[in-house]
């Protein structure tokens, strides 16, 4: 067995990704919120400590640069401000609504799930919908944050019909995705990787662009297994697509799925039915998570193309503990091993 | 009838509809409960105001007046002593509390103000990941456990060492669990500051805010349930529950506040109203007359203290117990003033929302261990030898157990499953397993020797 040359426990740095490596800061949703808020009047931006810059600085200056009728303080209240935000996007404004962290989302479930998913369904041809609507939060693990600044519930929104799940990668991607969610006219939920916020510099275009919705992309292509993911493993994903081609041979392809819900099964499809074999990974517990809905419907498509069942490396069933969070997420050791299990199925 | 069976099969076999009583008879049953109502509250002819349930008492009147919050006085704040430590209403006796008492609320004020600003240091450095310190706030803690009985039980927000301290807690326990060692009883899985004692009556302290107010009142039913169906053996007790003003916006506020008072559960809200939440200012917090406005509209005897103010802090929560313990029970508002002198937490730098000198004018202006220093100078039962020993003998034991809890081995990897469910599932088992195949076919790769038994530990 051959040994790896890298340290699963450190977090995978976001620039191996990337092709350019100029210097621009990190804040580009920051710089996606601005150019939101100087091109469109109805967009609105609000949550909890966002006039001074929010505790992620994502919010920096855009009080000051656009007034606190558009961005502002809202009292400490989830429920209260994704309720506010499907008001005002029902009354035709586009407000990005701020939870501070994803863990923190769920005294508003009943306003996303019942009723920001439902209104246009229940509306019908009143149209009085709640797209525009984009709630942003930060969610995943860096490290030290328990139980309660760590979590990834996008499974938990990705079982609601009605509400766009977007996952960005990287920085230049959390700019195009945003964008495209805030012009979307379907009520987004917008999930922001903390890593996002750390990658120190990555080439992020000045000039505003969107990235389409339900749209996955394949970063690397290869011919023997196909590694579906999104976020912040996606980092540790081609790590382990690197060491096990130079270890074994196999050509890996990893995808990029982006936007969780709905979400590109041509891509994946076409990908494993060219490989035959596919690993889906996430931070989310593997119960009920994405890797079910994604290995499932790539059972009910592509069974004849698989060599391998498919393999799900994603959080333990389990809630994240403060001191045993390195050994809870996928790392590159466990996404390696799962590419040497289907390939030696 | 047939025809409604043949439409209607379906919903007619379904459990949900089935009832157990023919309609009449359910009617029967509730009317008496219905009747009490309305025999209590009879809309006599010709009366001068509404006695319909909903308003009771409320006087018809030809002026069309709103009320307006402006227009009435702002609920004014109990105090006992001033900034010097001495008695604001000189007629009133000296407050009843023994010197061994006293002494024992300014030491442990002392702990936690000695333990805040080297833990604070600690995280800067790298050694702990997370810390919020109480500073200014060490009165509130103190104060108000010191009037508790020690079988009350207590939730707390995260801002109340003082409480833990008071209890008994001890230096061990909080460096334990800051560090998050084999010894802390919330097993290394919480983040720092997220204390809980069972032996205490302390739950364990949960991050999503509010979440504990409607669980107090709960927990409060309870107690008082279980004392009516057993005095013997269930003394009467009340639940004590701390939150910030930030965390009194979030609708888990209202739930408990509307559910104890109307089950009359006998259980303290605790207010602690330090002006900000995180960076926002109680201005974009709310625009009424503080929390402690709130209790009156859910009809809940409300009062306001001064949280700098030991004593103030002491006597109101005594006699709310008192009050939360009367008769039927019931539910009683607590909300304390004290400004917020310190950073949020060490994940935060204040100096980016608000004036480094608006919070030094605050430090300069009033402090509650300082206004229980000089009233115990006053009366003799401190000076400046006994602080210089006292604070050098607490700073010691609090490097000393730092240094314990450090070094001591992280709890077993095992207990990263277990406690999810009461049993670890067949599904866990089989993670578990899994795990640990990865962590023996890649040993060089895990670093698991600070766990206890390592790899073994799983
Ligand atoms: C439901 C929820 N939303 C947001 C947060 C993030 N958060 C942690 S502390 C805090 C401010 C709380 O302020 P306050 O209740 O006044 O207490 P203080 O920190 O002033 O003692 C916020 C917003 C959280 N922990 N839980
Ligand atoms: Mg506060």
């Amino acid at each position: 067995m051959a040994t790896l040359r890298f340290n699963p426990l450190r977090i995978a740095r976001p620039q191996r990704l990337l092709v350019s490596h100029s210097s621009s800061r990190p804040y580009t949703i920051n710089s996606a919120l601005r150019h939101a808020l100087s091109t469109d009047d109805s967009v609105l931006l609000f949550g909890e400590d966002i006039a001074f810059g929010g505790v992620f600085r994502c919010s920096a200056n855009l009080a000051t640069d656009f007034g606190g009728d558009r961005v502002f303080n809202t009292p400490l209240c989830e429920q209260g401000i994704v309720g506010f935000a499907i008001g005002a996007a029902m009354s035709g404004f586009r407000p990005v609504a701020e939870i501070q962290f994803a863990d923190y989302v769920y005294p508003a479930f009943d306003q996303l799930i019942n009723e920001a998913a439902k209104a246009r369904f229940r509306a019908g041809a009143t149209n009085l919908h709640a797209g525009g609507l984009v709630v942003r939060m930060p969610a995943g693990a860096v490290g030290h944050g328990a139980l309660y600044h760590s979590q990834s519930p996008e499974a938990l929104f990705t079982h609601v019909p009605g509400l766009r799940v977007v996952i960005p990668r990287s920085p230049a991607q959390a700019k195009g995705l945003l964008l495209a969610s805030i012009a979307s006219n379907d009520p987004v939920l917008f999930l922001e990787p903390k890593i996002l916020y750390r990658a120190a510099r990555e080439h992020v275009p000045v000039e505003p662009y969107a990235l389409p919705l339900s749209k996955a992309e394949v970063l690397r292509t290869g011919s023997d297994v196909t590694i579906v993911s999104y976020g912040t493993p996606l980092y540790a994903c081609v790590d382990a697509a690197r060491a096990a081609e130079r270890d074994f041979g196999v050509g890996v392809e990893v995808i990029d799925l982006r936007t969780i819900y709905p979400w590109d099964r041509a891509c994946v499809l076409d990908s494993v039915r060219k490989t035959g074999r596919a690993v889906v990974v996430h931070e989310a517990p593997v119960n009920a998570g994405v890797g079910a809905e994604v290995a499932a419907t790539i059972q009910q498509e592509a069974f004849l193309n698989l060599e391998a069942p498919v393999q799900r490396v994603a959080g333990w069933s389990t809630h994240v503990g403060l001191v045993f969070e390195k050994f809870m997420m996928p790392d590159v050791v466990r996404i390696y091993d799962a590419i040497r299990k289907v390939t030696e199925y | 009838m047939s025809l409604r069976r043949s439409v209607r099969p379906l919903l007619r076999q379904c459990s949900l509809y089935h009832m157990p009583q023919t309609f009449p008879e359910r009617i029967r049953l509730v009317l008496p409960a219905i009747q009490a109502r309305a025999q209590s509250m009879p809309q006599k002819p010709g009366s001068d105001r509404v006695h319909f349930p909903g308003a009771v008492n409320s006087k018809f009147t030809t002026v069309m007046a709103f009320a307006r919050p402006g227009d009435m006085p702002a609920m004014p704040t109990y105090r006992v002593m001033d900034q010097d430590g001495e008695l604001v209403d000189k007629s009133r006796a000296q407050p009843d509390i023994s010197d061994e008492e006293v002494l024992k609320i300014y030491k442990d004020m002392i702990v936690v103000s000695v333990m805040d600003p080297i833990m604070y240091q600690a995280q800067r450095q790298g050694r702990l990941s997370f810390y919020m310190v109480s500073a200014g706030e060490e009165g509130i803690a103190v104060g108000s456990a010191s009037a508790l009985d020690p079988a009350d039980v207590v939730f707390a927000q995260y801002r109340e060492a003082g409480v833990f301290q008071y209890r008994g807690f001890g230096l061990d326990g909080f460096m334990n669990q800051l560090f998050a060692n084999r010894l802390d009883e919330g097993r290394g899985r919480n983040m720092p500051v997220h204390y809980g004692s069972a032996k205490l009556n302390i739950h364990t302290i949960s991050s999503p805010l509010a979440t504990q107010l409607p669980q107090a009142a709960g927990a409060a039913y309870a107690l008082k349930l279980a004392h009516k169906l057993d005095p013997e053996t269930n003394k009467e007790r009340v639940v004590c529950c701390y939150f910030g003003e930030g965390a009194a916006s979030e609708g888990d506020f209202h739930a408990a506040l509307n559910v104890a008072a109307t089950r009359s559960c006998p259980v303290i809200f605790f207010c602690r109203n330090n002006g900000f939440a995180i960076s926002t200012p109680t201005l974009e917090q709310y625009r009424g007359d503080g929390i402690a406005s709130r209790g009156v509209g859910y009809g809940i005897d409300t009062i306001r203290v001064d949280g700098n103010d030991v004593f103030a802090v002491r006597e109101a929560t005594a006699k709310a117990r008192e009050l939360a313990l009367q008769g039927e029970n019931r539910p009683v508002l607590v909300e304390a003033m004290s400004y917020r002198v310190a950073h949020h937490s060490t994940s935060d730098d204040s100096s980016k929302y608000r004036e480094v000198r608006e919070v030094e004018s605050w430090k300069r202006r009033d402090n509650p261990i300082v206004r229980l220093r000089k009233w115990m100078e006053a009366r003799g039962l401190w000076n400046e030898e006994l602080e210089r020993e006292e604070q050098t003998r607490v700073k010691k034991a609090v490097l000393e157990a730092f240094g314990r809890a450090e070094r001591e081995k992280l709890p077993a990897l095992r207990l990263m499953f277990e406690d999810v469910y009461e049993e670890v599932t067949e599904e866990q088992e089989q993670q578990i397993a899994a795990l640990k195949d990865v962590l023996e076919r890649y040993p060089a790769e895990y670093d698991v020797d600070g766990y206890e038994r390592g790899k073994d530990g799983l």
